[in-house]
This record gives C-alpha cells, structure tokens and sequence, in this order.
C-alpha cells in the first residue's frame, strides 16, 4: 500500500545517514517549512573546492527527514557549481516517488536549504 | 428549531454525493471539516440550476436574466441575514471568504478609527486570518497588538482581558470557536465587557455560523465574519456583517464597478450599502448557493448538528484518551466544538495524516493557520479531526484504528536517534 514511504525511504529516516552537525562547517543554513513547522539544518565542509562532509540535523516528517538523510549522501564529493546544479527533479529521483504539491514542500526543504546556504556563501 | 430532533448520520450521509466515493478503496471519512466541509445535493443542484437557468450579472441589465438574477443574490442576502438574525440586510456583506470580510474591516474601519498609540486587543488563539490583517494595520498606524492569554486548558484569561482593556483599546478582535482547540469562547462577556471599555468587537465566526445558531443581535457584536465553503456552501463566497451605522460611514474597501451611484471625471460617490462594499461583479453563483446552504442547515436545524458534533467529540475523546501515546490539546473547562487537535508520539503529524488517507480518512496536519497557539502549547504541529453534521460514530473508530495502525508502522523502536533520543 504505502507506495510514498517505500522501504529505502524508510530505512533512511529510522537510520538517518549523517545525522549531526559540524564544528567549523564552510556553510551553514537552517530553514524551516511555514506549513508544519518542519526544521532542517544542514552543515557542509568544502575541501579543494568539493563536499567532504556533510551532516544534517532538525526534526520533520518522514520525507522531510529521508530527504535530507539522502540530499548528505547525494552531495559528497561535489563541487559548489555542482550543488548549485541540482533541481528539485533531483530530488524527486532520489526519492523515486512522485510528491503532490503538500508533500513536495516536505520533499523539497533539506534542497531549499541547500540553496539558501549556497546564496549566503556567494555573499560572502 | 426543534430541539427533539435528532441527527441520522447515515441518512445526512447520503445527500451528500462526495461521501460516496472511495479513497485508495476505502469508503471516506471526512474528519477535516474544520478546514472546509463538503456541499450536499440541495446546494451543488441549487448552482446548477442557476447557471443552467438563470444566470446574468446583477444590478445591471433590465433584461430577465439580469432581474432573475439579481433577484436570487439579493434573496441569498436576506436568507443569511435571517440566518444570523441580522437586524437589517444592509448589514450583509458578501466577500470572498472571512479573511477578506477582516481585511475589509482593517482597511477601511481600521485605517479611519485606529492611530498612533492605540491598541487592537486580539486573544492567542486566532486563525492567522484574524492576526495578520491586524498586524500589518498597527504596524502601519503605530498602533499595538496585545494578546489575551489562553490558559493550559486552552481557555482565554478573561483577566488579562480585562487588564488589556484598561488602556487605549480601540477593537477587540477574537474567535467565537477556537479552529484547534474548540474551546467556545464566552462571545456575550467578552462583548459587553469591550463595549464597557469604549471598544469596538470583530467576532471571527468562521468556525461558529456553521455549527451553532449565532444570533448577531443578541451577541450585540460590532461586526461577525464568516466563510460559505465552511458551511455546506460554495467557495469564494463570505461574509461580512457589520452594524449598519458603522458600515455607513466607512469609506470603500474595493472600488470600481457596481459600488458607485455617480462617477465624474475627477470622482466618485457611492452607492448605499450593502452594494458600497461589493465592487465589481460579486461571486454571484456562489451568494446563490450559499443562501442553499442556509436553507439546507434552516431545515435540518443547527441545534441537532451542535447537539451531534457534540455526541461525536464526546466519543472521539474518549477514544483518544484511551491510547497510549496520544495527547489531546487543550480541555476547555466549558463548551467545545466538534474539533480535536492531537498529537501521538514520536508520529509526525504529515506522516499520520499520510497514514490515515491510506484507510481513506482525512484529517489536517499542521499548524491550522495558528502558529501563535501552538508556540503557546510548545507544539510544533498536530493532527486535527473535526466533525460535522454527516460523520459517524463508526468513522471515530476508524480514526483510531487508522491512528493504531501507524503507530505499528512508524512509532516503533528503531525510531530512535544513535543516543536513545526520540526522533519527533
């Protein structure tokens, strides 16, 4: 039945991947989902210009939280012009299910993170 | 009305066509009433009828359609008028929804009546709806918005009340039904005790008009905004009632077509009311389908739809009290409403509304349009089942089935953080 928390989804949110925060991250956001309430934080380390760590934390629904279990695994080893590449259809792959407009904001929140992160570090 | 009479859910159930259909092949459970409740035959046939027969725009034409029309909108305004016994029809009018008869309000009373210093006093347990319309105005005038506090029950402090009213309050604005709680709030005590302090009463009834008779008149409140789609009418049609003589000297909310008696070169004046207040072509379809919903609640009698919400809410907390893990908010120590907001541990409340529309239940998860109270409640979102006239005791078990169902699914062992703590 449940075709929306299929089993990889739901083995990312009982055993979330990168779970944390990091001291002395190169780019740090948290954002929150105006709907429910949901928080996510994501800490990066850049190391020559690619992602050698990435860790996330807060406290959200199953998408929201397997999204961005999945958004840490799927960034590593990227570069910044890379991140800054990926599409909410990025996203949508990772999960491999298709979201309706609600639940596509949960989905979507760990990427919007992302990408307010990668505004501030172009800032400054 | 007829006290004696009672409700037959199943009978109620089947005038209204949406009940019928299936939801991943289970029979539906509309428990999210309290975001928008579904339309019965009468109201769905009543739009119908008048596209089909008799639809033109309004105040215009000299033509049939036009008369025919216009004479249905008008008869829309006073079935509602009579509805909540409204003194004069010319207090009635039709807006989009509640949040637009506020806005109405902010804008024209407001930007007139509220200065420098003021106070708008609201309570902290409003609909976003009744916040924000009064945040922007204060804002804009350098006025203050101060909250009445509402107690671990989930009451309102009638003392901070009456604290707040010791100063320069100029609109006590607050909700007759709390959309989360369900907490009736004392609507009479709270209007006399405002109009004591020399301060006008907006009453957000979108959660009452439809539930419960609402008397304008007895109420004795300044103005009372409610929504159509919220009581078996169509969407995009609200309204707004206001004390004739305040409405009167109001400017225009809107301008434009409709609402002028004379426009020159350089300006205008204005029609009388209602019509002052609804430029351009109204949702007119909608004011028609809307006075079918009133006729539609006239006849079953709002007294048996309080008294079965009531039996319903009774039940459902009963239920709910008996499950581990669920935490209803708020016990309001006098009258409640057919709504429950819960939360169940270690169970987001997405991914239990998710749940739940897998066994074809609806309910709301979130905030229901009031961060403010769940800050208050420190919650960061619940689950909100609310009832209406067609749901069933039968439907209550499902929801607690359907709650026990995903508490084996997701609220199990594994759901805890490496250091034991509860992922929430």
């Amino acid at each position: 039945m449940e075709n929306l928390y299929r089993e990889h989804i739901l083995d990312h949110y009982r055993h979330p991947r990168n779970r944390g925060t990091l001291e002395d991250a190169d780019l740090s956001c948290e954002q929150d989902n105006q709907v429910c309430g949901d928080v996510v934080r994501l800490d990066i380390r850049l190391a020559d210009g690619r992602v050698s760590d990435a860790r996330f934390s807060g406290r959200g629904c199953v998408i929201s939280m397997a999204s961005a279990s999945m958004l840490t695994e799927e960034i590593l080893g990227k570069t910044v012009e890379e991140l800054k590449a990926l599409q909410d259809e990025d996203v949508f792959s990772m999960l491999g299910i298709t979201l309706g407009p609600v639940r596509a904001k949960c989905g979507l929140l760990p990427l919007r993170v992302l990408q307010s992160g990668l505004a501030c570090l172009e800032k400054t | 009305m007829n006290t004696e009479k009672r409700i037959d859910p199943v009978a109620m159930r089947a005038e209204f066509p949406i009940l019928a259909r299936e939801v991943h092949g289970k029979t539906l459970a509309y428990l999210d009433n309290a975001a928008s409740s579904q339309r019965p035959r009468a109201v769905i046939e009543a739009l119908d009828e008048f596209y089909r027969a008799h639809y033109a725009n309004i105040h215009r034409g000299v033509h049939t359609l036009s008369e025919e029309a216009t004479a249905a909108y008008e008869e829309a305004r006073d079935k509602v008028a009579a509805f909540i016994n409204a003194p004069a029809r010319c207090g009635v009018i039709f807006t989009r929804n509640t949040t637009e008869a506020i806005n109405l309000v902010a804008y024209t009373w407001g930007r007139t009546h509220v200065g420098p210093g003021d106070r708008i006093v609201v309570t902290e347990m409003e609909h976003h709806s009744n916040l924000v319309p009064w945040q922007l105005l204060v804002r804009e005038v350098g006025a203050e918005l101060a909250y009445v506090s509402v107690t671990d029950e989930g009451c309102l402090d009638l003392e901070s009340l009456d604290r707040l009213l010791q100063g320069p309050v100029k609109l006590v604005a607050f909700t007759h039904i709390s959309n989360v709680l369900g907490t009736v709030n004392p609507a009479q005590a709270i209007i006399a005790r405002a109009h004591a302090a020399g301060a006008r009463v907006l009453v957000d009834a979108a959660q009452s008009v439809p539930h419960l008779p609402v008397d304008v008149e007895a109420l004795n409140c300044d103005f009372l905004a409610f929504s159509g789609h919220k009581m078996c009418g169509p969407t995009g049609i609200g309204v707004l009632y206001g004390r004739p003589e305040l409405l009167e000297e109001m400017p225009p909310f809107l301008s434009g077509g409709g609402m002028i008696k004379r426009v020159g070169r350089a300006e205008a004046s204005w029609d009388g009311l209602p019509w002052k207040f609804e430029a351009g072509t109204p949702a007119i379809a909608q004011a028609v389908g809307l006075g079918a919903a009133v006729d539609y609640l006239s006849t079953v009698g709002l007294e048996p739809v309080w008294a079965h919400e009531q039996e319903l809410v009774a039940y459902a907390l009963e239920r709910l009290a008996e499950m581990p893990g669920v935490h209803v908010i708020g016990s309001p120590t006098g009258r409640r409403s057919g709504v429950v907001a819960f939360t169940v541990e270690s169970i987001h409340p997405h991914d239990l509304a998710q749940a739940l529309d897998w066994e074809g239940i609806a309910i709301r998860a979130g905030f229901h349009c009031a961060q403010p109270l769940h800050e208050r409640f420190g919650l960061q979102a619940t689950a909100r089942a609310s009832f209406y006239l067609y749901n069933t005791r039968e439907e209550v078990d499902r929801l607690v089935e359907g709650i026990q169902k995903a508490q084996g699914w997701l609220a199990n062992g594994e759901l805890r953080e490496p250091g034991g703590e509860l992922i929430p």
